[in-house]
């Protein structure tokens, strides 16, 4: 363990405070395109998803298997 | 140094019929395999002499084991590419061919969802009006039906299955964290969505041995059914029963990559320092598929509680070793290896930090993300039907209702692989021999199993070609020999003088 911690903290450790604010930034601007992608998938979502969500699984019903 | 981990995946589908939710599903199942069967591929009858479920690993028959009927009588067929594609139960089920690296596994079972898509449309033709089959890569209805999707790992003989048991259980109780499809809700008795709203898996719930030889109840974390469709004296099949079905290539690139690493691992005792046991391991997995933020831990023998991700590490980093020191033949590919390190590390690390980051990458978190967006937005409990049902249409095969499909997925075999892995068998297994003879001596097999070919010849009685070892009859071995013979008699007279 005490060797992955160590080997995860070299890879992480940056050297100018440039590059971390750099990165900051950089993942709150992806941050907010995965809210803005997961908005859209959900208008999807609102018009492909089955129209009477109750009666569909209802419906699903599965002999058992294996 | 251990033997090469061929592997498979076999997937058995949910099917429902739009327009008729109360058709027999064998019936349904039927339809559907006949209409690939006739439409798309010419069908060729599956053999099958060799075939013992109820065999087990253990050396014993178990007194209270039920081991699963073949029916012979539904309709079985197999592939070019060297899959078998029938009907189990009520269930249309697609076992891909023998693949040598786990990202040919991810391909051909990839392929065997364009199978089953090609399949519904087959079978359309001949539905009534207003009535079309629908099938589901998932694993349970939400009412207390499940239905597996199972790996297969060659395996060698010569290990004990004590050992395999002992090492392969705490993995495959913690490798659900990146393997699991994710459901909304539990199908064990007396826990409502106060309880459970949602966990990491379809199949933990089901569970309930920690070893044993059943299939379709009293479900075990390790399956002791010693079939190996090979030299038995040589070989065992793994036959793993606890995974879900994944529509994230990752999740199953990882699933079959990280359990075959491991397994030969235990052949080369590579684990024989882990000393992790589970005190109670059925339970632990449960606890583990029921806990999101993988804080949950577990209880071991003489370790104190460890969480899931603790355990993957300490597997992970024997794996590491390993690695450095074997190579990854067993994986039939050092650069598949290499990737599978650096991923797996990657996943274990996100997954530490914040398992959300993963949503591109892992079927429950990308279900979970929807699910739970769409709750917020629309402001609903979690018992409400709506969200019962984009967990099903997350596994919706249909391009236009799939929510996996618009799930932003990440992938990693391309789509015109897959489409040739439809009808292409893999080169590097006897997969390849079977593939090949279908195609090119199609009305002259008889019938096909996994381990022979059985060949009408026209006169003579029927000739079985044993294929014993799932490592020969690869491109290598037998690509000049189909080339020069012409018919089967000249590949019959080729193989014998080959011996």
């Amino acid at each position: 363990m005490a060797e992955r911690e160590l080997k995860k903290k070299t890879t992480t450790t940056r050297e100018s405070n440039e590059v971390v604010e750099e990165e900051v930034s950089a993942k709150s601007e992806s941050a907010e395109k995965l809210k803005a992608d997961l908005d859209d998938l959900l208008d999807e979502i609102d018009e492909v998803l089955e129209e009477n969500a109750e009666e569909f699984v209802r419906n699903y019903v599965q002999k058992g298997g294996e | 140094m251990s033997i090469p981990k061929i592997c498979g995946i076999e997937t058995e589908y949910g099917i429902s019929v739009v327009g008729a939710a109360d058709m027999n599903p064998i019936t349904s199942s039927s339809i559907l395999i006949n209409a690939y069967a006739n439409e798309v591929a010419e069908r060729t009858r599956w053999d099958f002499d060799g075939e013992t479920p109820q065999r087990d690993a253990r050396g014993m028959d178990s007194l209270v084991s039920f081991p699963p009927e073949v029916e012979t009588h539904l309709v079985n067929t197999v592939l070019t590419n060297g899959a078998r594609l029938y009907v189990d139960h009520a269930h249309p089920e697609y076992a891909s061919p023998e693949c040598r690296t786990p990202r040919d596994a991810v391909l051909f079972d990839r392929a065997g969802e364009i199978v089953l898509r090609r399949a519904m449309a087959a079978a359309q033709g001949g539905m009534p009006r207003g009535q079309s089959i629908v099938v589901y890569k998932n694993n349970s209805d939400g009412k207390g039906n499940t239905y597996g999707c199972h790996e297969n790992y060659l395996m060698d003989r010569a290990t004990p299955f004590v050992k395999i048991v002992r090492y392969i259980t705490p993995f495959f109780v913690s490798r659900q964290i990146f393997t699991g499809a994710g459901k909304v809700g539990s199908e064990a008795p007396g826990l409502d969505h106060s309880v459970v709203p949602f966990q990491l898996t379809q199949r933990a719930d089901f569970f309930e041995e920690e070893v044993g030889l059943e299939t379709t109840l009293k479900r075990p974390i390790v399956n002791t059914r010693d079939e190996p469709h090979a030299d038995a004296s040589r070989y065992r099949r793994l036959h793993v029963i606890i995974g879900d079905a994944n529509l994230s290539e990752y999740a199953s690139f990882l699933k079959v990559g990280t359990t075959a690493l491991v397994l030969a691992m235990i052949e080369d005792g590579a684990l024989d320092d882990l000393d992790i046991v589970l005190a109670t391991p059925v339970r632990s997995l449960r606890q583990i598929s029921y806990g999101l933020d993988l804080k949950t831990e577990v209880p071991t023998v003489g370790r104190g509680e460890m969480t899931a991700l603790q355990i993957q590490w300490e597997y992970f980093e024997r794996a590491v070793k390993y690695g450095d020191r074997e190579g990854f033949e067993a994986l039939g590919s050092e650069d598949q290896g290499a990737w599978l390190l650096e991923e797996w590390e990657r996943i274990l690390s996100a997954l530490e930090r914040d398992p959300m980051e993963l949503a591109d990458t892992l079927d429950w978190v990308a279900k979970l993300q929807i699910v739970s967006g769409y709750r917020e937005r629309h402001g609903l409990a979690w018992s409400d039907s709506k969200l019962a049902a984009i967990d099903l249409q997350y596994h919706d095969l249909r391009p236009e209702k799939s929510l996996a499909a618009r799930a932003g997925l990440r992938t990693l075999v391309p789509e015109e692989a897959v489409i040739r892995a439809v009808t292409e068998p893999p080169t590097d297994t006897r997969a390849y021999f079977r593939g090949r003879c279908l195609e090119k001596y199609r009305d002259s097999v008889a019938a096909a199993n996994w381990d022979s070919l059985i060949f009408d010849v026209g006169s003579d009685p029927l000739r079985r070609v044993p294929m014993m070892d799932p490592l020969r009859g690869t491109a290598h071995h037998v690509d000049t020999l189909l080339e020069r013979s012409g018919s089967v008699v000249e590949l019959l007279r080729g193989l014998g003088a080959e011996g």
